[in-house]
């Protein structure tokens, strides 16, 4: 690995266009993966409320996610690059989704769609939701909404690509599962007597620093 | 459809011993409701299923109300009259008594065949900590069982002769019932930009306000 030439080409991307106008494909191996695989990022086939019908929505012929190469939904998590949180993940199904997220094969991306998976939304005061998948699964993209219109979803996905591409293969920025000093795998949460246990990932969730303002002099 | 009154009347009739007590609802619905003693329950939910004139045969709906032990303070007045002959003086007397809390489940009955209902069926346990054993109805009417197990759920009453009386929402080890006054959630709050009634103060606890700028620095006066 160490022995492939950093991102940079060593010709502009003026010249690389005329190579290709005549026939010549000029590429770098991180180029051509990261190319490969954000082209086809395949979801996982997992609803957990409204927002749902909307990822259903975006997957039919309508808007059509095909178009971004992630139409094949995976029923199961072993053979899924993409985790969708569509939905309201109670404390009681927090569990499963932590798991689901273990069993999937890296490299693993999250997107938390909607209002729930963000933080909760309008049951982010009830005793039974989780406020806010980001408290156990690292997420890559959020997407605001109540549920988010499938446009939106699709506009996620394309960040979700973009972010891929920036990607590096090696070096100290490579992503988690190229590195040896990463532990990818997240702790799953216990059912305890009153609360999930632990409430949430310390290393993955900090509550925000104080936003309280200082009184005006 | 019979009034309450009537039910009630009929359900002395049927079972001497039994407590039987109309529950006035004041509001515009005016959907009174019957309040009858635990023992009886199930054999007067069973007579109001089987009797001919009422054929509640749908239990529609099972819910549970917390009632916390409240404080109730009453005033008496006492009259004494004046020995001079003037006016008698009016002394007041305030006295302080607990009123015990109890849980409670209010079935709503319905009749499909005969098209009414609906008659309001509730049941008191004896406090809200040790005795919160109420007959199950799913015996009689099949659709309250699971709407039973999250009473059971939710507010603690324990159902006797309930099938299969387990947790229904919250997970089997779980400890707090969620529904009941007393009820302390865990404490997992977050900032919000706007917060309000509870959640401000929660905010308060978990962002105390910084201590007021020592010396405030004099501002520049503007000169113009």
């Amino acid at each position: 690995m160490d022995q492939i030439a950093p991102t940079t080409v060593p010709i502009t991307d003026a010249e690389r266009d005329e190579l290709r106008r005549h026939g010549i494909l000029l590429t770098g191996l991180e180029e051509l993966y990261n190319w490969g695989r954000s082209r086809s990022v395949w979801p996982l086939n997992f609803g957990l409320a409204c927002c749902a019908i909307e990822m259903i929505a975006a997957s039919m012929a309508k808007f059509d996610i095909a178009r971004f190469g992630s139409e094949v939904f995976r029923p199961s998590p072993r053979q899924a690059d993409l985790l969708i949180v569509s939905g309201t993940v109670t404390k009681k199904m927090a569990p499963q989704v932590v798991r689901l997220w273990n069993q999937m094969p890296e490299p693993k991306f999250c997107i938390a769609m909607g209002a729930c998976a963000i933080s909760g939304g309008p049951f982010k005061q009830g005793y039974n939701v989780l406020k806010g998948i980001d408290r156990f699964i690292p997420v890559d993209i959020y997407i605001p909404g109540c549920p988010p219109r499938p446009e939106a979803l699709l506009h996620g996905l394309v960040q979700l690509q973009e972010k891929m591409r920036g990607q590096t293969i090696s070096g100290p920025d490579a992503p988690r599962h190229l590195r040896a000093d990463l532990d990818c795998d997240c702790p799953i949460p216990e059912f305890g007597e009153h609360d999930l246990e632990p409430p949430q990932n310390d290393i993955l969730f900090q509550p925000p620093a104080s936003p309280v303002r200082t009184p005006k002099a | 459809m019979e009034t309450p009154e009537q039910i009630r009347d009929r359900l002395l009739a049927r079972f001497p011993g039994a407590q039987v007590t109309v529950v006035v609802n004041g509001s515009p619905s005016a959907q009174h409701s019957l309040l009858v003693d635990a023992a009886h329950g199930r054999e007067m939910a069973g007579f109001l299923r089987d009797d001919p004139v009422l054929k509640l045969d749908q239990c529609s709906n099972v819910t549970g109300v917390d009632w916390p032990e409240k404080e109730v303070v009453e005033t008496r007045k006492t009259t004494v009259p004046d020995p001079a002959g003037g006016t008698p003086k009016i002394i007041e007397e305030k006295s302080k008594r607990i009123e015990p809390g109890c849980l409670e489940v209010v079935y709503h009955l319905f009749s499909v065949a005969l098209r009414h209902g609906p008659v309001v069926l509730r049941m008191r346990t004896g406090n809200r900590t040790d005795a919160v054993t109420l007959p199950s109805l799913t015996p009689v009417w099949r659709s309250c069982e699971f709407q039973e197990r999250e009473v059971f759920d939710l507010f603690g009453v324990k159902f006797d002769g309930h099938p299969d009386l387990r947790r229904i929402l919250m997970w089997d080890a779980f400890k707090d019932h969620p529904m009941r006054k007393d009820y302390v959630e865990p404490d997992d709050y977050e900032w919000e930009p706007t917060p309000h009634g509870d959640v401000l103060a929660k905010a308060k606890k978990h962002f105390p306000a910084p201590a007021a700028p020592a010396a405030a620095p004099t501002p520049p006066t503007a000169t113009a």
